[in-house]
């Protein structure tokens, strides 16, 4: 390989790193909320897959890419009201909880699919790549950057976004208050379940959002059980992100580019691994960062406990 | 003082389930004084002040404050009205620095955190102003205790407050922050607040009070001015109850040692020292007991002879032999009972069945197993005999322990601890939950056990169980043992200043 070869192979790499972290992004950052205040929501491969569902759906009848997206946050969001219900009023191991709507969001959304569009074997129009004048003709860095859709680029500002809120509002602080010391928080007068439903929601909705992109921003067309474990990786991010939503940003990052690699040494002919193998190397590469970053460390020390009102 | 009262409580009644917390209490503090609250632990002073405070709402009765009926629902209210209450917990968020659990809760939710300059520089100001050393920007998790407790009370006089409630705050203390802190006490009232102090500990209460009340069992049943009282009268109040002192004593003398304890020291789990040097002697036929208010040691020094917490130094010997640091189940394994403190966290396992529970440490040994395996029928037959000896009131031997009465778990545990046939025994609480009946039956059941020949220390905070049954009595006061004293020679109020750690008494050393 020459050099030129590799500078477009690498911003080709950089390209679909970015394209293919965008749902890990976006569930990573609001399983980070959902966190902080405590409810380790399992859930998410379930609420993604509900996300991506609805967001097809909407956008099968409508022809909107918005109306999808909304959609997918609303469906999201839903299924986080049946979690949050579950957990924070009822009381419910939230890890039961959490499987429990994994099974039924995959369940369910294939079921629908199956009944309702899988004869039409028709796609939907999904977002095209925006040209942006003069960034996205940069050699190298245009490709790597800048020929992404609006999706893909949202999510800079969802990190960002998410950050001020957690860290510079009066509610972020509260937040996370709630999942190291919900007693703290009670006696000041707020109410802790109402910010943990808060956190779940936020949290949902962005799971609901990240589901979505799979089907309108990626492949055009809803599949069963299209995140393939994309869930079950954006837990292992936060715990690599040490519950920070810039960190949920990059190492989801780090995942996508796992994701490309696979993809793009696949397609090199000299590459004599077996395919199977590349596959894997996103689950794998989860695998190996949970052994290393290992320990509680920055865990929300009450996280997964519920709290007894005095 | 002519004028209206300050804070008026009057006839309190709080009830948690069976427990009677506040038992019609009445009372009143004036503007301007430190008043303490003394008792011993679970006479009610905690909760009276939580309910005073907004974390716990009475049952029935009126509190007045500054001349209006007030009902709080939170804490939050309490502190509107300018009531605040330092909590023997604190209520600090520990990743959080000083300023953000200040502003925790404070003005919408949705707004933005732009004036933390403003909110540094007051609390820098106030800081200054009572000498208190915080800073806005430390992360609680890396304060000590006494530091967090600094930035507890900075956080009460944040908030804007004219009476404060300490519940127990020396009892994290090292003497020296202790000093610090009562004379903090003094400043506030100088600069014209009003302090209640919750203590148990007679010589800081007359150190720093204005008036003391007295509590027990749910209900105030003193309030004097420290000049019209002292250290003696004071421990006759709060712990004023009549003691039954007869009971047959063990005429034989007792034989050889069987346990001695040299020197011991321990840490508790929270790295502060807890048993500083202990050293004490347990001869087989009698019992020995250890009082003490609660939180002196005692739970430590129990864990630590028993194996469950680490020795720092010092040497425990149980027939001779040296069992300090050895793992609890060689420890049990050498004739060595324990009826511990806490049933459910190191008696029973709950959710398993009696029969389960009176082979927790033998099942692995003949005659209840074999080859690997349960003996089923062994197992049941010397369960119904202890159920029958000891009369546990139970459905069957299968039954999940968790079910019976705290009583009955109680007496299971005693009853498998003694049919082991331990030389000596280790009790923390023996009546702990258990009823008058059941009580003076286990009692029996000691009495007979130290005259077969056992060896027995009794812990307890409850003197009643102590002058029953004990033949020597040691007093445990931070750590410490402060004196040692027969139960028939003893006065009651003698052993309440000891309890107190008052040591001026020449006559107790005997």
């Amino acid at each position: 390989m020459d050099d030129m070869m590799f500078l477009t192979f690498l911003a080709t790499l950089v390209g679909a790193a970015w394209r293919l972290a965008t749902p890990l992004i976006f569930a990573s950052i609001g399983e980070v909320f959902s966190e902080r205040a405590g409810v380790l929501n399992i859930g998410l491969e379930g609420t993604m897959l509900v996300g991506a569902f609805c967001g097809f759906a909407a956008a099968f009848a409508s022809g909107s890419i918005l109306l999808g997206l909304l959609a997918g946050v609303a469906g999201g969001m839903l299924f986080g009201l049946i979690f949050a219900f579950f957990t924070i009023t009822i009381k419910a191991d939230q890890i039961v909880v959490g499987a429990a709507l994994n099974l039924l969001g995959m369940g369910l959304t294939a079921f629908l699919f199956r009944t309702y569009y899988v004869s039409t074997g028709k796609g939907i129009e999904i977002a095209q790549p925006v040209h942006i004048p003069f960034l996205s003709d940069i050699p190298f860095l245009g490709e790597a950057f800048f020929r992404q859709n609006l999706i893909v680029y949202s999510t800079v500002l969802v990190a960002i976004l998410a950050s001020l809120v957690l860290f510079r509002t009066s509610f972020g602080l509260t937040l996370r208050a709630v999942g190291e010391h919900p007693k703290a928080v009670d006696v000041a007068g707020r109410n802790v379940a109402g910010y943990r439903y808060a956190a779940v929601l936020v949290g949902t909705g962005l799971a609901g959002l990240g589901g979505a992109f799979l089907t309108l921003g990626h492949s055009n067309q809803f599949v069963e059980g299209i995140t393939s474990g994309r869930g079950f990786i954006a837990l292992a991010v936060v715990v690599f992100a040490r519950w920070s939503p810039t960190g949920a940003f990059f190492v989801s990052l780090l995942f996508g580019l796992f994701y490309a690699l696979q993809l793009m040494l696949q397609a090199q002919a000299s590459i004599v691994v077996p395919y199977q193998v590349l596959q894997a190397l996103p689950y794998i590469m989860t695998i190996v960062t949970l052994v290393v970053v290992r320990g509680k460390g920055a865990a929300p020390s009450k996280l997964g406990q519920p709290y007894e009102m005095r | 003082m002519s004028q209206k009262p300050f804070l008026r409580i009057e006839n309190i009644r709080k009830r948690f389930g069976p427990i009677i917390a506040s038992d019609g209490v009445s009372l009143e503090i004036e503007e301007g004084e430190i008043h303490s609250l003394l008792g011993e632990n679970g006479a009610g002073k905690s909760v009276l002040m939580s309910m005073i405070c907004g974390m716990v709402r009475p049952d029935e009765g009126e509190i007045v404050f500054k001349g209006e009926t007030v009902r709080f629902n939170s804490p939050r209210e309490a502190i509107r009205q300018r009531i605040g209450m330092v909590h023997q917990h604190f209520m600090l968020v520990p990743n959080l620095t000083v300023a953000e659990n200040y502003i925790l809760g404070q003005g919408s939710a949705l707004r933005v955190i732009n004036d933390m300059d403003k909110v540094h520089a007051k609390i820098r100001e106030l800081s200054d102003r009572y000498a208190l050393d915080v800073r806005p920007d430390a992360i609680i998790e890396d304060l000590s205790v006494g530091e967090q407790q600094r930035v507890e009370i900075l956080k009460v006089l944040f908030h804007g407050i004219d009476l404060l409630i300490l519940d127990e705050p020396t009892a994290v203390l090292t003497p020296q922050e202790t000093d610090r802190l009562l004379s903090l006490m003094g400043d506030l009232v100088k600069d014209g607040k009003t302090v209640v102090f919750i203590s148990h500990k007679l010589d800081e209460v007359m150190r720093v009070s204005n008036r003391i009340s007295v509590m027990r069992d749910g209900r105030v049943v003193h309030t004097v001015h420290v000049g019209e009282t002292n250290a003696r009268e004071l421990a006759r109040m709060m712990v004023g109850r009549d003691v039954r002192m007869e009971l047959p004593r063990s005429p034989e003398p007792p034989g050889r040692t069987v346990l001695s304890v040299e020197n011991l020291t321990c840490r508790a789990e929270t790295g502060l020292p807890a048993v500083r040097g202990v050293s004490l002697n347990v001869r087989a036929g009698e019992i020995v007991g250890i009082a003490g208010v609660s939180g002196n040691g005692q739970t430590e020094l129990s864990l630590a002879l028993s194996g469950l917490l680490p020795v720092d130094s010092g040497r425990v010997m149980l027939n001779g032999k040296d069992i300090t640091g050895l793992d609890p189940a060689t420890i049990n394994a050498s004739s060595f009972s324990h009826i511990p403190e806490d049933r459910h966290k190191h008696g029973i396992v709950v959710s398993m069945s009696l029969s389960e529970n009176t082979i927790l440490q033998r099942y692995d040994q003949k005659p209840f197993a074999s080859g690997g395996m349960l003996n089923r029928g062994v197992i049941g037959e010397h369960t119904r005999d202890l159920i029958k000896r000891f009369r546990v009131k139970s459905r069957d031997e299968n039954q999940a322990i968790g079910s019976l009465s705290g009583g009955n778990q109680q007496k299971l545990v005693v009853a498998r601890e003694l049919a082991r046939n331990p030389d000596f025994i280790l009790v923390n609480q023996l009546a702990r939950g258990i009823d008058i009946g059941a009580m003076e039956f286990v009692m029996e059941e000691m009495l007979k056990q130290r005259d077969n020949g056992r060896a027995i220390l009794l812990i307890s905070t409850e003197l009643e169980e102590l002058f029953a049954i004990c033949d020597r009595i040691l007093v445990m006061f931070h750590g410490e043992i402060l004196g040692e004293l027969p139960p028939d020679r003893t006065r009651l109020d003698e052993l309440g200043l000891l309890m107190a750690g008052q040591t001026e008494q020449p006559a107790l050393a005997s």
